[in-house]
């Protein structure tokens, strides 16, 4: 297990250090001079020589590049080009909106995914599973904004069921579920793909026919033994969804007007604050590996089969 | 071909059909078009107006050949995306699996770093150092869709190498090119295709929400992302102009994936029923 954690954490360390170099360059390469927005269309060329190197443009870039390393170990993202606070202070202030989506988003698709999966599988062929199915399809089909939209008007505007705004006034988790729902939905239709088809698998093998021929009531054969062996793939799905939660709270947070991190991340696009998207960019590739890492480390932990094999994979 | 054909399911049909059929609409637009998709006119203001099968927007622009031209688009654009990312994923793929070592070591950390990006936020960051434009929605969307074809490309690669006929044509002297293009390419072809195919959902959904955010091509051109995005702010009184580009996008995107789905079946049934 330490070799494996080892050689995990050795292959985790080149990509973050790549992650920050093309989250550079990528700044780098944004046309127009950062001393100039800065200190504003009107200044001097006395002031921008003076404001570029404060900030150190007049460096050679590997140079920079390594002073930008600096700064990001010790946890400073800039500052908003556009409010002068720092990114990561306002992330802060911000990511409480956006984990709180993303815990209710995980929560509906665990419950949906694994629900309708279990019923398709149970129901394979017939016509349960093929509604399932069906409906899984749509669902990882189906832009977010489009459903996000017909929620919005459905069930917020016609129904009034769900307040449409609000997220500021009080601490109500109620505006909080339909923009959730909107972006569990993807993630419980990929959810309930990998079930069925995992639980079918664990279904055929001989464990669970031995199981039926021991007498075992059919409920008990499904969630114990069936249940939870098949769940074991579905850890690495939600891992990765967790992470592919940013891009969808871009989208769902500014159709429902929710302050969190995918609105702030997309007022700053629209208003040009590069330190900001930088700095948002980095968080979600930073967060996206340590999650794969701790999913694939507890993975390795639980099935050493697994692990035997990620190492092989590694050490090629 | 025909084999391929008579193993079609029900489901796979229908969605062939609808991918042909989304082609030809594509192909031939300017035929099938009422009115210039461009022409805006403020007196025809979200009015359902006679020769305008689905109505007006709010520029007065005809909604319906907005649609027609909107799927030419969405289809170039997924095309030359998916395109684009492939032929990346391939020299990457192919040289990472097949040479080993060290190479694949470097080739597929870098591929990580590509996967851990959020991928619409790398798209937008792409397509603001870029400025907007046909040609930067796709470079975006290559950007961030080669990588998943070159890591399942690599890891065939990499099953393939130490085939038979591999080390009986590195025997007879073959080089190394030689063999990539010859013997490991076209056995990848069959993955190939059905990544291609379902990747192309993946760059239509991409394509729509760029659109939506206002960060795709030129507004004023007919994309159906673009379309509900400036729908949405006469939601209340005209809801089904939201309703017309966003099931054109479902719809498009559905039949790629069923039939994504029934070719990886058909072609390579080992995977059957995983994503």
């Amino acid at each position: 297990m330490l070799e494996f954690t080892l050689r995990r954490l050795s292959a985790t360390i080149p990509v973050l250090l790549g992650i920050l170099l093309i989250a550079f360059i990528v700044l780098y390469l944004i046309p127009g001079d950062p001393a100039q927005t800065v200190a504003g269309p009107r200044a001097d060329a006395e002031t921008l020589a003076r404001i570029a190197e404060e900030m150190g443009l007049d460096q050679p870039l590997h140079k920079r590049f390594i002073s930008y390393l600096e700064r990001v170990f010790q946890g400073n993202l800039g500052d908003s080009v556009v409010s002068g606070k720092p990114v990561i202070e306002s992330v802060i202030e911000k990511l409480p909106y956006t984990l709180k989506l993303a815990a209710f988003a995980m929560t509906f698709s665990i419950i949906f995914g694994i629900l309708a999966g279990i019923i398709s599988a149970i129901t394979q062929g017939r016509w349960l599973d093929r509604v399932c199915t069906f409906f899984s399809v749509a669902g990882i089909s189906v832009p977010v904004f489009l459903s996000g939209l017909v929620f919005l008007y459905v069930f917020g505007v016609k129904l009034r069921w769900f307040p449409t705004s609000g997220f500021a006034a009080d601490n109500s988790l109620m505006p909080f579920i339909l923009p959730a729902f909107t972006l569990g939905i993807r993630s419980a239709a990929f959810l309930a793909r990998i079930v069925r088809s995992s639980m079918i698998e664990v279904l055929n093998q001989d464990f669970i026919r031995t199981a039926r021929a021991k007498g075992l009531s059919p409920a008990r054969i499904l969630f114990k033994h069936g249940l939870t062996n098949a769940l074991i793939p579905v850890i690495t799905v939600i891992g990765l969804d967790l992470s592919s939660y940013l891009n969808g709270s871009v989208i769902v947070e500014t159709i429902f007007d929710l302050p969190g991190i995918g609105r702030f991340a997309m007022d700053a696009i629209l208003q040009r604050d590069y330190p900001v998207i930088q700095g948002i960019v980095l968080l979600g590739a930073v967060v996206f590996i340590m999650v794969n890492l701790v999913v694939d480390l507890l993975y390795a932990w639980i099935n050493p089969k697994i692990r035997d094999e990620m190492l092989g994979k590694l050490a090629r | 071909m025909k084999t391929f054909l008579r193993n079609l399911s029900f489901a796979g049909w229908i969605s062939f059909i609808g991918i042909i059929l989304v082609f030809i609409v594509a192909i031939f637009a300017p035929l099938l078009v009422a009115n210039d998709p461009m022409e805006t006119d403020p007196l025809r203001r979200l009015s359902r107006e006679e020769g305008f099968p689905l109505g007006c927007d709010q520029l007065g622009q005809c909604v319906y050949s907005r649609l027609i031209y909107g799927a030419r688009l969405s289809l170039i654009i997924g095309f030359s995306a998916r395109f684009s990312a492939l032929l990346i994923g391939l020299a990457v793929g192919l040289t990472a699996g097949y040479a080993g070592g060290w190479t694949d070591w470097l080739l597929m950390r870098v591929v990580d770093m590509f996967l851990a990006f959020p991928s619409l936020l790398l798209a937008i960051a792409v397509s603001m150092v870029m400025g907007s434009g046909i040609k930067t929605v796709v470079f975006a969307l290559a950007i961030v869709g080669w990588a998943e074809m070159a890591r399942i490309i690599r890891s065939s690669a990499l099953e393939l190498r130490s085939a038979e006929y591999v080390v009986a044509a590195r025997t007879l002297g073959a080089s190394h090119l030689r063999i990539v293009l010859t013997h490991i390419l076209p056995n990848c072809l069959p993955l190939i295709t059905v990544i291609f195919t379902m990747g192309m959902a993946t760059a239509v959904l991409s394509e729509a929400s760029l659109s939506f955010l206002g960060l795709g091509v030129d507004p004023s051109l007919p994309t159906w992302g673009g379309m509900v995005a400036s729908a949405k702010d006469y939601m209340l009184r005209r809801p089904e102009l939201v309703a017309y580009p966003g099931l054109c996008i479902a719809f498009l995107v559905i039949v790629f994936n069923i039939f994504g789905d029934e070719l990886r079946d058909i072609l390579d049934p080992s995977r059957k029923g995983n994503w």
